[in-house]
């Protein structure tokens, strides 16, 4: 097993921002492994403007806010970069086992830092009852099919939940040419931001239904219908209010939740609600060593916060790693 | 006519009240920054945005490559834009801001990559 400084799980924003904060600290050895193809994470997807206003004083799409990173990155040749790298295992003393094509690989770090990122709640952990029709997609599944694929999901679409991943997704759909028939919204307020609200829906036409809920997905094979209810300040529908909309397509937006499984590996406390770890203070862990940056840790609205809060979780590590030495 | 419009300049979303005579606006209040004031001028007159969206590539790395237009253009052009470039394939590298097609819609903008892309 090879011995390795730091070891930084995920390639995303707060995954680069860490390794670069850390070499920047005076570590000298830094592995930062990838399960992608390429560095970047989710920003990858985020095709949209509205990254990097804090951070570079100018308003940057998600690939650009990350080719600036990607940059730094590849140019520190301290910074080992693995890409197609799948770390699977995690243990209380900081062995790390990764995938990576054509071999199981096992190091060991001096600390680590993960940065793993989110994935999405689906329509199973919020309940909608009906059929099971095909046409139902994760809002941010959908933003990568649409952004990296070119594949466009269906004609005629609804979204449950009005926050940023919804809302973009209804104006890059309505962009593409399909009809965004609703946007539904169980709560009074969206969750977004407000110019998003303006820029998405607004410019678009698209109808953003407060205090609704989709109480049914009707379709056999493919989606046809859902049916909308209107929900009173305590969530209960309000008999009578119910109407139709036909549509092929249900995004289903409806929040991310922390990765947070080589911690829970490792015997790491887990906050068992939200997913994250329980500690001291942001970026650490219940462990020694091991720290948690980025949409791991807690879950961001913007790219920028992750990026100024992994930077001081590399720091820390290298603070960790180097005591006193630490620049 | 008082109208009441978000600035989308930055995340902040600032709630604007703006005061126009038709195209020609009086007065504009709300705005935390200067920002909000250009916004809402130019939002009465002729509304602008950035596109963002991705065009097919021929063997590069990803199927897809990320652009957006080097500067806004009118929201009702939107449509036209999103015609022209879904007749652009891409198939040399380019790096973060290499111009894809210069001027695509004869407006003076020209579409550009949001990230490097090698061969396959
Ligand atoms: C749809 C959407 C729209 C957004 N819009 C904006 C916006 O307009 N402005 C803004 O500032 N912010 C926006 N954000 C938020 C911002 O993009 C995120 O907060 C940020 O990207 C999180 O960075 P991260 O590095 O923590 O996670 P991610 O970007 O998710 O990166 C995590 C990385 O870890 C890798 N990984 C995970 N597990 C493993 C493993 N076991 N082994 C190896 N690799 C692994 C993943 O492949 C991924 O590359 C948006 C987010 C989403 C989802």
């Amino acid at each position: 097993m090879k011995n390795r400084e730091l070891v930084i799980v995920g390639g995303g924003p707060a995954g680069m921002a860490a390794a670069l904060a850390a070499r920047a600290a005076g570590v000298e050895d830094v592995l930062l492994l990838e399960r992608d193809q390429h560095l970047g994470g989710i920003l990858n997807q985020c095709i949209h403007p509205g990254f990097g206003l804090h951070h570079f004083k100018e308003e940057l799409t998600g690939p650009e806010y990350a080719d600036r990173f990607v940059r730094l990155v590849k140019e520190d040749h301290k910074i080992e970069v693995s890409l197609r790298s799948f770390a699977v295992k995690l243990t209380t003393d900081r062995e790390i086992s990764f995938l990576r094509p054509g071999a199981l690989e096992e190091v060991k770090a001096r600390a680590v830092i993960l940065a793993t990122g989110c994935r999405e709640r689906t329509r199973e952990m919020i309940p909608i009852p009906g059929s099971r029709p095909a046409g139902i997609y994760p809002a941010g599944l959908a933003q990568k099919m649409v952004n990296m694929e070119g594949w466009i999901p269906g004609k005629e679409a609804v979204i449950v939940g009005s926050g940023d991943i919804g809302l973009i997704m209804a104006r890059r759909m309505a962009l593409e040419g399909v009809s965004v028939k609703a946007v539904v919204e169980i709560q009074k307020t969206s969750r977004g931001l407000v110019r998003n609200v303006g820029q998405c829906l607004e410019d678009f036409g698209i109808p953003l239904y407060f205090q609704h809920r989709i109480s049914a997905i009707h379709g056999s094979g493919r989606v046809e219908k859902v049916d909308v209810v209107r929900v009173d300040d305590e969530c209960k529908d309000i008999p009578g209010s119910g109407f139709e909309i036909t549509c092929d397509t249900v995004l289903v937006s409806v929040g991310l939740i922390p990765e947070n499984e080589l911690l829970e590996m490792a015997g790491a406390e887990l906050d068992r609600r939200t997913n994250t770890p329980v500690a001291e203070g942001v970026n650490l862990t219940s462990l020694p060593g091991v720290f948690a940056c980025g949409n791991a840790c807690k879950v961001y609205d913007l790219a920028d916060s992750v990026t100024r809060d992994s930077e001081l979780a590399g720091k820390m590590a290298a603070q960790y790693l180097l005591g006193g030495r630490a620049a | 006519m008082t109208r009441t419009m978000t600035c989308i300049e930055c995340p902040q979303g600032c709630q604007l009240t703006v005061e126009a005579q038709g195209a020609r606006v009086i007065s504009v209040a709300g705005q935390k920054c200067k920002c909000g004031d250009k916004y809402a001028r130019q939002e009465i007159e002729a509304p602008l945005r950035t596109l963002t969206t991705s065009v097919l590539t021929r063997g590069l790395e990803l199927k897809m490559l990320p652009v957006r237009s080097s500067k806004p253009i009118p929201k009702e052009k939107l449509f036209e834009a999103m015609d022209a470039v879904k007749r652009i394939v891409v198939t040399s590298p380019v790096k973060a801001g290499t111009v894809v097609a210069p001027d695509f819609l004869g407006l003076g903008a020209d579409l550009v990559a949001c990230r490097a892309l090698n061969k396959l």
